[in-house]
């Protein structure tokens, strides 16, 4: 008899607790619907309160760059919340200096909608899409590194610039979620959307991307970035780029010489090993072609007795100081980990490239 | 035990019978959170506030509900369902009414159901049979006293941090010992009051 007393009477008082907590979240976690006004349009939208700001966004196909997916560790999803975005949130202040705080910017995937709220977001990211698209061809280019090749269905054609990037739709448990990957295919391939993907064990979009099979759907909005390619014909392009860094590298390098046959560009590729080498040949083929392009590839793991290479060894920007003398009148764009985007700064500045013209895509 | 007062029981919980240094309850966040002063400030305070309202919620349902059902034997279970579903009440009234200091305790909040001090709390005052005066008293200094010795170490290895500790030592080993002798140094509050 105590038994089944003690098993009612805790089935009893859980169940108690949970409707207690049922009860209390819907009366203080629900906000009702609040008005969402951007650029003091016309008509604000209607969104469910209690919901992030930038999936309020996403939800309305207003696409702010994300690259963590909402979990407020990428800094991306900067807007200004002119009012109803209460105070600033210390998970905010790591990412916000201390001018965008004073002019309202916030991060939209730490604001909560509690109330009507009030937002400007620049014309560029409203005109950003959502694109269906069809995989192509997977390719393997190393043994950890994919080509992935999109063909755009809805809408048929993308307009980019080289060097930006899209943010691929990855499916996961708690709903899509989207991650940040560079263009690799030139601006004169509309239709066309490729990737350059390295499997990071146990990544999300990596292992989802790699797992593709020719005539899967995947969705993606973009472009995003707002890197832009000198168009003054007498200034050198210098591209950096380590480990599979590649991917805008190449849409700048094929794009600048369908523009520009004569132009004069400089591309530096870092290795690990003679496994990790990929896009050599094409390299090496566009610089037969054209007399003013230049690639060095350089190996920063010594290359085994039997193993034939005839490149540099060393860490990639020991290549930049050796090859490149110094001047001004560069733009250089590098793409690749943190300490080798800071040692290639560094050299880069030494030869007399002012900051202003240095950009960079750092893998976090 | 009737005859002790609830200001006594008060003092005694915070220094003489303190329930870290004493009873070693709550270890783990207190080595994971005792970092900086800063967080375990935040972390002191969401304890003592919720060891203070858990004591006196679990009070009133031993003794109005186990009790009379003689159902006594429950009380684990019960006071762990409780506590649980208190630490996520305020977790969500927090939320509502104050996002920063959401924010500030946020993380900590669902840390707080499994720290065994706020347990431990509950059993010490069916154990020692307090009268609810006593209970709120016991539970509101044992949550002083914890976040008392929280701060403390959180000062002594702010300070460590400049100490050339040996390797093997460093982190949690180098806390333990310091516990170890914090808790030898509140000892000599051991005269002043006592309770069971």
């Amino acid at each position: 008899m105590v038994y089944l007393w003690s098993v009612l009477s805790l089935a009893g008082l859980t169940t108690a607790l949970a409707t207690l907590l049922m009860v209390a979240e819907r009366r203080l976690v629900s906000y009702g619907i609040c008005r969402l006004d951007i650029n003091a349009g016309e008509e604000p939208l209607d969104v469910e309160g209690g919901q992030s700001l930038l999936s309020a966004l996403y939800a309305n196909e207003i696409f702010i760059p994300s690259a963590c997916g909402g979990k407020g560790t990428c800094g991306h999803c900067k807007i200004n919340v002119i009012s109803g975005g209460g105070p600033v949130l210390p998970t905010e202040t790591p990412y916000l200096s201390r001018k965008e705080i004073r002019s309202n910017v916030r991060l939209a995937c730490q604001v909560k909608i509690r109330e009507d709220i009030y937002v400007r977001i620049p014309e560029e990211l409203l005109n950003i899409k959502m694109y269906t698209s069809t995989v192509e061809s997977v390719g393997d280019l190393t043994h950890d590194i994919k080509e992935i090749r999109l063909r755009l269905e809805e809408p048929a054609e993308i307009s980019h610039r080289p060097g930006q990037y899209v943010q691929i739709q990855v499916p996961s448990q708690g709903g899509p979620e989207f991650r940040a990957y560079s263009i690799s295919s030139p601006v004169y391939e509309p239709d066309k959307v490729e990737l350059v993907v390295k499997l990071v064990p146990g990544g999300l979009g990596s292992t989802y991307l790699h797992g593709l099979n020719s005539g899967d759907t995947v969705r993606f909005t973009g472009p995003y970035g707002d890197f832009r390619l000198n168009a003054d014909p007498s200034v050198e392009i210098i591209c950096v780029g380590g480990g599979c860094g590649m991917a805008p590298i190449r849409n700048i390098i094929y794009t600048l010489y369908e523009k520009w046959p004569g132009r004069s560009c400089r591309l530096f590729f870092g290795c690990r090993t003679t496994r990790d080498i990929f896009y050599l040949e094409q390299f090496e083929e566009l610089s037969e072609k054209h007399e003013n392009f230049h690639v060095v590839y350089a190996l920063s793991e010594k290359p085994d007795k039997d193993e034939k290479w005839e490149g540099d060894t060393g860490f990639i920007h020991l290549s930049v100081d050796k090859y490149l003398e110094a001047g001004a009148g560069r733009q250089a764009f590098l793409c690749g980990p943190p300490p080798m985007i800071e040692a290639v700064t560094r050299v880069l500045q030494e030869k007399g490239v002012p900051a202003e013209n240095i950009f960079y895509d750092e893998f976090s | 035990m009737t005859e002790t007062s609830a200001i006594v029981i008060l003092i005694a919980a915070i220094l003489t019978n303190n329930i870290l240094l004493t009873n070693f309850l709550g270890m783990c966040s207190f080595v994971a959170c005792s970092g900086q002063i800063r967080t375990a400030v935040g972390l002191g305070t969401a304890v003592t506030f919720v060891l203070t309202m858990t004591t006196m919620i679990n009070y009133a349902i031993y003794h109005l509900l186990l009790v009379p059902a003689g159902l006594v034997h429950l009380q684990f279970i019960v006071f762990i369902a409780v506590i649980a579903a208190f630490v996520q009440f305020v977790e969500m009234f927090v939320e509502r009414f104050s996002p920063k200091l959401y924010f500030a305790l946020g993380i900590f909040l669902p840390l707080i159901t499994v720290n065994c001090a706020i347990l431990g709390a509950s059993l010490f005052m069916v154990i020692r049979g307090y009268n609810f005066a006593q209970a709120v008293g016991f539970g509101f200094g044992a949550g002083v006293g914890w976040a008392l010795a929280i701060i403390l170490m959180a000062g002594l290895r702010q300070k460590m941090n400049y100490s050339d500790i040996p390797e093997p030592f460093r982190g949690v080993p180098v806390t333990m010992i310091v516990t170890c002798v914090l808790a030898m140094a509140f000892m000599g509050f051991a005269g002043m009051v006592s309770i069971q």
